[in-house]
């Protein structure tokens, strides 16, 4: 969200954050780009309120099923993962904190704690989603449980039960799948501040990009604080 | 907006709610009409009185003058209030269905319309009704969603995959009278059309009377396939007091409010029996188990799942 | 930046050359142009489809082509228009352009955002082409489930491209809400912004708002057709119809996305052209707010027989009653401007009376549809395709052609040939109301839309109706030339040829890069002519 990053000093040392052309002040420019990071995720807010919406209307329709389809899901990993992605935000925070008394050092490692709790996320997810898929147990159409095992069975019960348990599947993997691709992009975007801190382009005059990234972050880690109950908790 | 007379250009009108719709209508054209008049009237008026003579002419200040813009906020509103409720008597016209109204069964697929009678007939393309009846379409989709629309009889209602929607007419004058689908369902949407003949009600008992189908009433139908289906678990008599069948009797049933056993209750109507047949989990009635009934969804036919309900309404 | 700022001969089109400049550009007024372009190049194809539609309607039967050839030609038709021209065309390009000088700022608040929305629009309008190679896609704009689900494969290169448009749309949204509350040049309070300036604040509400929802409805129809995930499906145990519940939450809102920014348009040129202080500023500024508040609870209107409840049927029918009203108090507002004006017939002004002309039959015509009762006769008939294209191409439209028209010496420092401009507006007027009038005695008589072939008693309204269309096609045309002819040989404008009070005249004729060359000073409203 960093409208303008002209600096061009040489030196190599501390940066001075020039505020793009059409700005009066870096505080101006501060504010504008907060503005419009509070916009943005009033937009992803809304984006995932349809999937929010659907989820209410279809449990309300078959709960049964959808009580069904959670006892796949080990709430021990969703609890997991929503203590290292609530830890992360507070990571988060505090290099923005950091960088606003100007210490650098302690700004980089709570970037790489966040960045490392963020992985540790992806790396629980992938397994969650890899031992799901292979069992069989996938979204919509992709519900056919083969192999053996408790689990291949209990699926089979279940959709003698529930022949569209494939649909509580659905909206699992759209919804994490949605907001695994956010965490995914917040990871991207770490990595892009933690290059531009070491390059010493954020100071207390400037830090807009470490903030704004961190209301997105903190964003991220809101809906899965949504996500966990809704999904992992409902049986 | 010159066309005031605007029946001249509407359909024919062979229901009395379609001589209501037209009447306000009618309305909405004359008060259309004046409105159009008043602001494209004022438009030119102004343009042509105000136009500019010569360059650097000086214009009078005018912001705002409260008393007018209350008005034409006002009056506005008002005559909008006049339409709805209006155009609400007329819908709830449309969408209250009768009591006793005889029920014609209607499938939509690409692209045409299958019509069942309660006699079993069925036929496709045209459907034969009694002129003065009461006449309500119960209506399901095979494939995509469809809308049933009779210009004549100013009504049209979507049919949808996986649930019934109904429509009622009471046609007042025999004819011959066309059916459209309006919503667009594929290469062949324009020609998804039938024809409804209306005609008295001598001719109409003939007609059904003299059913090429061999078959069965729907009814019979609905019998035949409980007792292949369902006679194994549910009962036509009373349950018994202290009695803990595995599935609740038809006794009466049809038309009785359902305790479920998340407390809430639901009315056993064409949509509630039809989901228990090919969705059976979705809900379960208070002190029966779960899982118990199979789902019969591919494996009963429209007619036969439409038989079904209909025989349930007769065991009581 | 280095713009050699007061150089008289350096402006945005000339300070930087090469197609690379262009493309790298983050000046929001050469995003505008390129806007423009994209914009008219879409216009041209999304008309010919228009043309090749009318063609076939020409006569009962086959014409030119078949049905599936009829179907796509429609679904492009309306895709082209609704997603690539209509819904882009007034906000991001004359609002790119204008905007940000009317609250005298040098620039939109997140200029590379700006320039990242116009390629998502390409980007979007690229895969949505690229479902012409694959089979096409046949579905219509609305995409309906499950149709849309079962259909051919194009159909997902389509609906994809209108997701990646719809991104395009929001960051435009955002950049336009940020720039108005942070960029307003001193004294430019909230209520001495020109009315364009409101319209298009609303508007960004409306697109910030409701695209997103439309962005996971397309994603769940992708979705649902490569994992038949079940949730509009009926197969699966899903709803079709909650598939229109959220369409139509966007899209709904989206229709005043599409007419709001005409609106401010209008308010501008009625303004100028009579040379008069607008009458009821505030009714204007504050009715554009009500509309996008309330243009949120009407979606239901496109489903009066969709199986909602009667009950809610009536709800939305009445809220939709109650969006009338501010609609109402703009149009009669415009008409009391006019009392006692000035006023000028330049061709600007003609799109303006033009509007009001069709925007006031769209509006009572859209009352008609908005009365239940009768709308269960007219929904998904002719009469809805005749009620919105006199919104959507007799408004919007309209404003687009007048604002080009009114802000070219602007934007490319020239006029516009005064006949021909004229010409063009009597061909696109008479030609409109050739095309569209009939159309409206077509749906009453029972004609549905998106029909491929009718019947016979529908023939001669239909044959009118084609000869309209390409009347109209032939003063697109004439107008095409007359903006190709002002860019490179129009009559050299001033600053301000048509002695109009907002910000955006003050600035040089092209304006250079940072719009002004002292940074302006608003002391008071923006249009006063005392």
């Amino acid at each position: 969200m960093s409208t303008a990053n002209t600096s061009a000093s040489s030196d190599g040392k501390s940066h001075v954050h020039h505020h793009a052309h059409h700005f009066d002040s870096a505080e101006h420019e501060y504010n504008a780009a907060k503005f419009g990071t509070w916009t943005f995720l009033v937009t992803e807010i809304l984006m995932f309120g349809g999937l929010f919406v659907g989820y209410i209307l279809y449990h309300e329709r078959f709960p049964e099923m959808f009580k069904a389809g959670a006892t796949f899901l080990d709430w021990k990993m969703g609890a997991l993962n929503t203590i290292v992605l609530l830890f992360s935000s507070l990571t988060m925070a505090l290099s923005i904190y950091y960088m606003q008394h100007d210490n650098k050092k302690m700004t980089l490692i709570n970037l790489y704690v966040t960045l490392a709790c963020a992985c540790i996320f992806m790396v629980v997810k992938y397994f969650e989603y890899t031992h799901k898929l292979h069992l069989g147990i996938g979204p919509g159409n992709y519900f056919q449980p083969h192999g053996h095992g408790e689990e291949v069975q209990r699926a089979l019960g279940f959709l003698k039960d529930y022949p569209n348990i494939g649909m509580y599947f659905s909206f699992y993997f759209c919804m994490t799948g949605l907001h695994g691709s956010h965490v995914l992009i917040g990871m991207g975007l770490i990595i892009w501040l933690i290059r531009r801190t070491h390059r010493n382009e954020f100071s207390s005059k400037y830090y807009t990009a470490i903030e704004c990234v961190g209301l997105f972050w903190h964003l991220v880690d809101l809906i899965w604080i949504y996500l966990f109950p809704l999904l992992y908790l409902v049986g | 907006m010159s066309m005031a007379t605007g029946s001249k250009f509407m359909p024919p009108q062979a229901t009395e709610i379609a001589k209501s719709v037209d009447s306000l209508y009618e309305f909405l054209l004359i008060v259309s009409f004046i409105s159009c008049v008043l602001v494209i009237g004022g438009l030119i008026y102004f343009a042509i009185v105000h136009r500019r003579k010569h360059e650097g002419e000086k214009t009078p200040y005018i912001a705002h003058n409260t008393t007018l813009e209350f008005l034409w906020s006002f009056i506005p509103f008002v005559i909008f209030m006049v339409v709805f409720v209006w155009g609400w008597v007329v819908y709830h016209q449309l969408r209250h269905m009768p009591e006793n109204g005889l029920e014609i069964g209607v499938q939509g697929q690409k692209w045409d319309w299958t019509f069942i009678y309660k006699s079993g007939r069925k036929t496709a393309g045209e459907i034969y009704v009694p002129v003065n009846q009461d006449v309500k379409l119960l209506m399901t989709s095979a494939d995509v969603i469809h809308s049933f629309y009779i210009p004549a009889f100013r009504t049209k209602q979507d049919v949808v995959p996986g649930r019934y929607s109904a429509l009622w007419f009471n046609a007042n004058r025999e004819g011959t009278f066309q059916v459209f689908c309006t919503e667009y369902c594929g290469d062949k949407h324009s020609a998804m059309a039938a024809k409804i003949h209306v005609v008295s009600r001598e001719k109409y008992e003939d007609w059904v009377q003299t059913d090429a189908y061999k078959g069965l009433s729907s009814v019979e139908i609905g019998a035949k396939v409980y007792g292949q289906r369902c006679i194994a678990c549910h009962s036509l008599t009373p349950t018994p007091e202290g009695a803990n069948p595995i599935a609740p009797s038809y006794y009466g049933l049809f038309g009785k409010q359902e305790k479920l056993d998340d407390g809430s209750t639901v009315l056993v109507d064409e949509n509630y029996v039809r989901e228990s047949i090919l969705n059976p989990n979705a809900k379960i009635v208070a002190g029966y188990k779960k899982g118990i009934m199979p789902t019969f969804a591919g494996q009963l036919s429209e007619e036969e799942v439409m038989g079904l309900i209909d025989y349930l309404k007769t065991v009581k | 930046m280095a713009s050699g700022a007061h150089d008289p001969n350096l402006n945005y089109l000339n300070w930087e050359k090469g197609l690379w400049s262009w493309l790298t550009t983050l000046d929001h007024k050469r995003i505008g142009i390129m806007y423009m372009i994209s914009v008219m190049c879409f216009f041209a194809l999304g008309g010919t489809f228009a043309m090749l539609i009318r063609w076939e309607l020409f006569s009962v039967g086959k014409t030119i082509m078949d049905a599936k050839q009829y179907n796509q030609a429609m679904t492009f038709h309306g895709a082209i228009m609704v997603f690539m021209v209509i819904i882009p065309g007034i906000p991001a390009f004359l609002g790119n352009f204008i905007m940000p000088m009317q609250i005298g700022a040098k620039d939109v608040a997140f200029p590379r955002l700006n320039l990242a929305s116009w390629y998502c629009l390409m980007a979007g309008a690229a895969v949505a082409f690229i479902s012409l190679i694959y089979n096409g896609a046949d579905t219509g704009w609305t995409f309906y489930t499950p149709y849309s689900i079962t259909t051919q494969n194009g159909t997902i290169w389509l609906v994809t491209g209108a997701f990646i448009i719809g991104f395009s749309s929001i960051l435009t949204g955002l950049n336009f809400i940020v720039t108005v509350h942070k960029l307003r040049a001193p004294g430019m309070s909230f209520w001495r912004m020109p009315l364009f300036v409101w319209a298009l604040y609303s508007t960004a509400i409306l697109q910030v708002l409701a695209t997103p929802v439309l962005a996971i409805t397309l994603a769940l129809l992708v979705a649902e057709r490569l994992l038949g995930v079940g949730i509009f499906d009926p197969k699966l145990g899903g709803d079709p119809v909650l598939f229109q519940h959220f369409f139509w939450f966007y899209s709904h809102p989206a229709v005043y996305i599409m007419i709001l920014p005409a609106m401010g348009v209008v308010s501008e040129l009625i303004a100028t052209f009579s040379q008069k202080t607008i009458f009821g500023y505030k009714a204007i500024a504050l009715s554009s707010i009500g509309i996008a508040a309330v243009s949120f609870f009407v979606w239901g209107h496109h489903m009066f027989v969709s199986g909602q409840s009667e009950f809610a049927g009536i709800l939305f029918s009445f809220i939709t009653m109650l969006v009338g009203v501010p609609t109402a108090i703009k149009t009669f507002n415009w008409v009391a401007t006019m009392y006692k004006g000035s006023i000028r017939f330049d061709s600007p002004m003609l799109y303006a009376m033009g509007f009001i002309f069709l925007f006031t039959i769209g509006g009572v015509t859209g009352i008609m549809l908005a009365v239940v009762g009768v709308d269960v006769h007219f929904h998904d008939t002719y009469f809805v395709v005749a009620h919105f294209h006199y919104v959507m191409v007799g408004g919007t439209l309209m404003a687009i052609m007048g604002g080009i028209y009114y802000w070219m010496p602007k934007m490319f420092g020239r006029m516009v040939n005064e006949t021909w401009a004229r010409i063009s507006f009597v061909l696109v007027f008479v030609g409109f109301n050739v095309t569209f009038f009939p159309q409206f005695i077509l749906g009453a008589m029972g004609m549905p839309r998106r029909y491929y072939d009718y019947l016979p008693e529908y023939e001669s309204l239909n044959r009118i109706s084609s000869m309209g269309a390409w009347t109209i096609g032939v003063g697109f045309l004439v107008a095409l030339g007359v903006i190709l002819h002002a860019i490179k040989r129009g009559k050299i404008a001033g600053p301000n040829p048509w002695n109009a009070k907002t910000l955006e005249w003050t600035a040089p004729s092209p304006p250079p890069h940072e719009n002004f060359h002292v940074q302006p000073v608003v002391t008071a409203g923006p249009y006063e002519y005392r």
